[in-house]
């Protein structure tokens, strides 16, 4: 037995940097507080208020149903279209920003697409194209039109490159033509995967469709801005409630549509 | 080029491969391949042996240029392969069927789906991708699965199969090519020894059916002492013997891997 050695031996150690990013990230946090002024009893009032608007809320009122349910066909529309186009362009602009199967000239305008496509918040969007193309519809599809190219145009170039490049090398060396190779050898590894992506996709872009109407590109967020307005809040809660079950649809929807897929 | 006969070479010319002086150097100045030159016509097998690294692979990436070699000239039934490009080389692949060591087959596919790879380059893309081959190509299909001892499993996903069934799968792939020679890397090293057998039998067998030049790149030397007509014995990048079985003695051997210590 040695035991001196055995008490020097440290086998942790201990990591003073990280410790003190902790300990950082408290301070700022009970600093950030103070400086917002945020205190139990500005809580406390808020909480009065909240209670007051749900009192208003309740009961919802389905007098303008007509107008609520041509409002929620026009964002399912928009969903719908902007998922098609969405998922149609981003197919091609992934693969060509594949870099294990795709040269740099073609890679690095496809990764600068996809950037741009990442940097704005449908917000951003939204706001940009009724600037552009105007209220309605068309400006809410083009923004999530692009939000989808952003979004599953990476997560598809991440997963080809993650693909075994073994059954590539196998049709290659038959001589099979490059749509050939990615049809056979590409495609299979990768559609389980694009199915989940796109599948996500849709099921956020219903989400977001009910959004870019407050900025006026179409959709029910629209009209959940002027209920606000005018302080109708009794139709304000129907419109949440339609918005709620609109998600749960297209989210069991989404699992469905993987169910039918995966294998 | 369209190539039509499905089994032998019906009287034309024997298939052959000519190499003459292939270097391949991945740095400049340090060749992988240091001036190779063989010839091999009709059917044959031919082991090539040697040690790790010594080039085996490239070699035969070379003869299709998925890798490209940096000098030399490769001729395949008289067609030189080395100044080809673009659709000239992906024809000219066609004749050259491969075998992998890891069957490199696409798991999610189905058998048939796998073999018919082999024709894809014969094949129109449309008629790929919508599984429209002509009928002459699915019966073929057939009949080499029934061949490799799968045709219960033709329908089968590629990645419910054990790695024997694989291999029989990828070479079958190989062979729908209708290949004027086959070319095998490592076909046997991720199998058990019996099914290693079956495979080289297997190799032997479509050599003879398809008047061809197989060659195998292999480790196991008794093996390719027992299924190949000639061994091509390979050392740091040279051909350091060429011949039968028989000629292969324990001198060249040392030559081949160095040392002796480990010859019983």
């Amino acid at each position: 037995m040695n035991a001196p050695s055995q008490t020097l031996r440290k086998p942790f150690k201990a990591n003073w940097l990280a410790r003190l990013g902790w300990v950082g990230l408290a301070v700022y946090t009970l600093y950030a507080l103070s400086a917002l002024d945020i205190t139990w009893t500005r809580f406390l009032t808020g909480l009065d208020n909240g209670a007051q608007f749900l009192d208003e809320m309740i009961p919802p009122s389905f007098m303008r149903w007509k107008l609520l349910l041509a409002n929620l066909l026009e964002t399912v529309e928009i969903a719908v279209i902007s998922s098609a186009f969405g998922i149609a362009l981003s197919l091609p602009i992934g693969l060509m920003s594949a870099r294990n199967l795709m040269p740099a000239w073609a890679t690095w305008p496809a990764r600068a697409l996809i950037c741009v496509c990442r940097s704005f918040h449908p917000v951003i969007f939204a706001i940009l194209f009724v600037k552009a193309v105007g209220f309605g519809p068309m400006a809410g599809i083009l923004t999530l039109v692009f939000a989808s190219i952003g979004f599953i145009g990476k997560l598809f170039a991440e997963a080809i490159e993650e693909i075994s490049l073994k059954p590539v090398e196998a049709c290659k060396a038959a001589g099979a033509p490059f749509m050939s190779v990615l049809i056979y050898a590409v495609l299979p590894q990768v559609l389980n995967r694009f199915i989940g992506f796109a599948t996500y996709q849709f099921d956020a872009n219903m989400r977001n469709s009910t959004m870019v109407g407050i900025v006026g590109a179409g959709g029910i967020g629209g009209t959940l801005f002027a209920a606000f307005q005018r302080f109708d809040y009794d139709f304000l809660c129907t419109i949440l409630l339609s918005i709620i079950a609109l998600i749960m649809i297209s989210e069991y929807l989404a699992v469905r549509i993987k169910v039918v897929f995966n294998d | 080029m369209v190539n039509n006969q499905s089994n032998g070479n019906g009287g034309q010319a024997p298939r052959s491969l000519t190499i003459n002086n292939l270097v391949k150097e991945y740095v400049s100045g340090k060749p992988v391949l240091k001036g190779i030159s063989f010839e091999v016509t009709g059917r044959t097998t031919v082991g090539i042996i040697g040690p790790s690294g010594t080039g085996k692979s490239t070699l035969l990436r070379c003869i299709n240029r998925l890798i490209e070699p940096s000098s030399g000239s490769i001729v395949v039934s008289g067609q030189e392969i080395t100044s080809l490009s673009g659709r000239d080389l992906r024809l000219a692949r066609h004749f050259i069927g491969m075998v992998f060591q890891e069957f490199n087959l696409v798991e999610r596919l189905s058998v048939i789906e796998n073999v018919l790879c082999g024709r894809l380059g014969f094949t129109p893309v449309w008629r790929a991708w919508l599984r429209k081959y002509p009928q002459q190509d699915i019966d073929q299909a057939f009949e080499l699965i029934r061949k490799v001892g799968l045709e219960d499993f033709a329908t089968v996903r590629a990645d419910e199969l054990s790695g024997g069934q694989r291999q029989r799968v990828g070479i079958a792939r190989a062979v729908m090519q209708n290949p004027h020679i086959i070319m095998a890397d490592e076909p046997t090293s991720s199998l058990d020894p019996k099914t290693s057998v079956e495979i080289m039998e297997l190799l032997n067998d479509f050599s003879r059916d398809q008047n061809i030049p197989v060659l195998i790149n292999i480790h196991d030397v008794d093996l390719a002492k027992r299924f190949t007509d000639r061994i091509i014995g390979m050392s740091d990048g040279r051909i350091i013997f060429d011949g039968p079985p028989d000629g292969l003695t324990d001198e060249h051997m040392k030559q081949i891997y160095g040392g002796e210590g480990w010859l019983t």
